[in-house]
């Protein structure tokens, strides 16, 4: 058990919730997080939005029965968090990257942003969003990325020079992973896709996650939640 | 002290009465990473058929209050890749490995018991009672006729203990159990998950491709320790219960109600260090009973 540090309503059904104490997880990886209540039985996986020194940043959107749970926690309250889980998006990378995140997705690719612009080894750190209305995280992005292009209520992917980029971290939609495999493709971009599913444990035991990939079922909790584009998009 | 939770079931020692169920622990590898499953009594593999399966499509999970409903559908590498690539490691472990077998006909529960019981395993578990499988239709364990047919087929079979997971849907659920009493069973656990049935009210579509799927979880415990305690007054061979066991308070009324061991599966999910907290509760709760022995309390209340 944990303590909520602060659990910050920001526009349109988001929040920001902090939960007290130390931690460290790779870009990508998840933890579950749960708030022990008769509406809420499993936990909730979620990305790592950001970890200070006195704390861990989630971002999460109102949808349904669980995240309305969550969204009621108060400062000081206690919630269980495990973790952290799964594979995140690698940091053997270089050259010029672009972080593409529509809705919720957007969550990994803020502690991608951070982790990559500390390491000091991207030329060009381009970051792309696609959010339904303007909210208020989007100055926090602009801060720490070279260049931010965010659309409210269309594709982002019909702004992306794919030509500029040798690698491409996304998680959004599946149509718009998909778009940007099918580009990838095109200009030999390395893609790397962060998969939600409904879990169950979130530790690679009850194979509720399961997902098709090129080489067969794979857990989106174990295997993932980060994949290889082509893994996932493989026919078309 | 040492021996304080020690159990024989079965004519098996285990160090504890507390087994990870089927198809909620893996094959003990991912556990593993977070606590030293060691500490735990027995863990049943994740459930296995003859030939591998990829599962069920689509969604697979639901939750419900104090719940959850599950479509898995046996994903699992099937009988020989488990043999190869899972067994020693599960063998190797200083606890029991119970191995559990599915099947869609008779023929295939013969021959995937046949290739395990030449393994030498330390125990069978019979899974006659899932009910995420389509082709399968009504499960083995529902009809008392199904259920002697098989019992009686795997065990002419299996050499070791074969112990028989029944389904909380089965017609008679105390009938069934004394079939497989009477068909040699060595054990029997109850209870499987119930078929439940989950609708998406905002798309107005069932939720799981496959109709109706399995409810397990906290919600599930009373009517499973009923079952527990309506079989334990009826059968000799031992019990090991099955249903939303949460904490260890959960694990002394199904000892109490009858078994001799219990499982715990969804619990994992909610807690994953669930197993080591409860073995640890449970050996303070006997200690400050001044119990020198766990079996000392097992099926007390009739």
């Amino acid at each position: 058990m944990a303590i909520v540090a602060f659990n910050q309503q920001l526009k349109n059904n988001f929040y920001l919730l902090k939960i007290a104490g130390k931690y460290k997880a790779d870009m990508g990886q998840f933890y579950m997080i749960r708030k022990d209540n008769p509406s809420m039985f499993l936990g909730r996986p979620m990305s790592v939005y950001d970890i200070e020194k006195d704390g861990i940043i989630f971002l999460y959107q109102v949808v349904g029965r669980g995240t309305s749970v969550l969204a009621n926690c108060k400062k000081g309250e206690t919630i269980s968090i495990n973790g952290p889980y799964g594979h995140g998006f690698p940091f053997d990378v270089n050259g010029s990257i672009a972080l593409v995140g529509g809705g919720t997705g957007i969550a990994p690719l803020f502690f991608a942003l951070k982790q990559l612009r500390k390491s000091n080894k991207m030329n060009v750190i381009d970051v792309f969003l696609g959010l339904q209305k303007k909210n208020d995280f989007e100055s926090t992005f602009d801060y720490y990325s070279d260049r931010l292009i965010v659309v409210y209520g269309g594709f982002i992917t019909d702004y992306i020079q794919y030509e500029h980029y040798n690698i491409i971290f996304s998680c959004g939609p599946e149509i718009m992973m998909k778009k940007i495999e099918q580009q990838s493709r095109i200009y030999h971009i390395e893609h790397y896709v962060s998969i939600e599913k409904r879990m169950a444990c979130g530790v690679g035991a009850c194979l509720v996650c399961s997902c098709q990939t090129k080489e067969g079922n794979k857990r989106v909790c174990k295997d993932g939640p980060v994949f290889r584009g082509e893994e996932i998009f493989y026919n078309g | 002290m040492g021996k304080l939770l020690e159990i024989q079931f079965a004519d098996i020692i285990f160090k504890n009465p507390i087994v990870m169920a089927s198809g909620t622990f893996g094959f003990g590898r991912e556990y593993a990473e977070i606590y030293d499953i060691e500490k735990l009594g027995g863990l049943v593999s994740k459930g296995l058929t003859l030939h591998s399966r990829s599962g069920n499509p689509a969604i697979r999970v639901w939750e419900t209050a104090s719940g959850m409903i599950n479509s898995v559908g046996l994903e699992n590498p099937g009988i020989d890749a488990f043999i190869k690539n899972e067994l020693p490691s599960m063998k190797s472990l200083n606890l029991v490995p119970i191995i559990n077998i599915s099947g869609l006909t008779l023929k295939d529960y013969i021959q995937a018991c046949e290739k395990i019981s030449n393994e030498n395993v330390d125990m069978i578990e019979l899974n006659i009672s899932c009910p995420n499988i389509k082709e399968n239709g009504i499960p083995f364990g529902i009809r008392e006729s199904t259920t002697r047919e098989v019992v009686r087929e795997t065990r002419k079979v299996v050499q070791g203990p074969l112990m028989v997971k029944l389904s909380p849907d089965a017609e008679n659920i105390v009938k069934i159990a004394r079939i497989c009493e009477e068909e040699g069973a060595d054990a029997v656990s109850l209870v499987n998950t119930f078929k439940a049935f989950a609708i998406d009210i905002h798309k107005r579509k069932k939720v799981f491709d496959n109709t109706y799927a399995g409810l397990s979880g906290p919600c599930i415990k009373p009517i499973a320790l009923r079952m527990v305690h309506e079989v334990s007054t009826n059968i000799k061979i031992p019990i090991m219960g099955i249903g939303g066991i949460m904490t260890y308070q959960d694990v002394l009324e199904f000892l109490l109600a009858g078994a001799r061991a219990i499982q715990i599966g969804t619990a994992n999910f909610i807690n994953p260090r669930v197993g080591e907290e409860i073995i640890r509760d449970l050996e303070n709760y006997l200690l400050n009973h001044q119990i020198s022995n766990v079996s000392e309390i097992i099926g007390i209340v009739h």
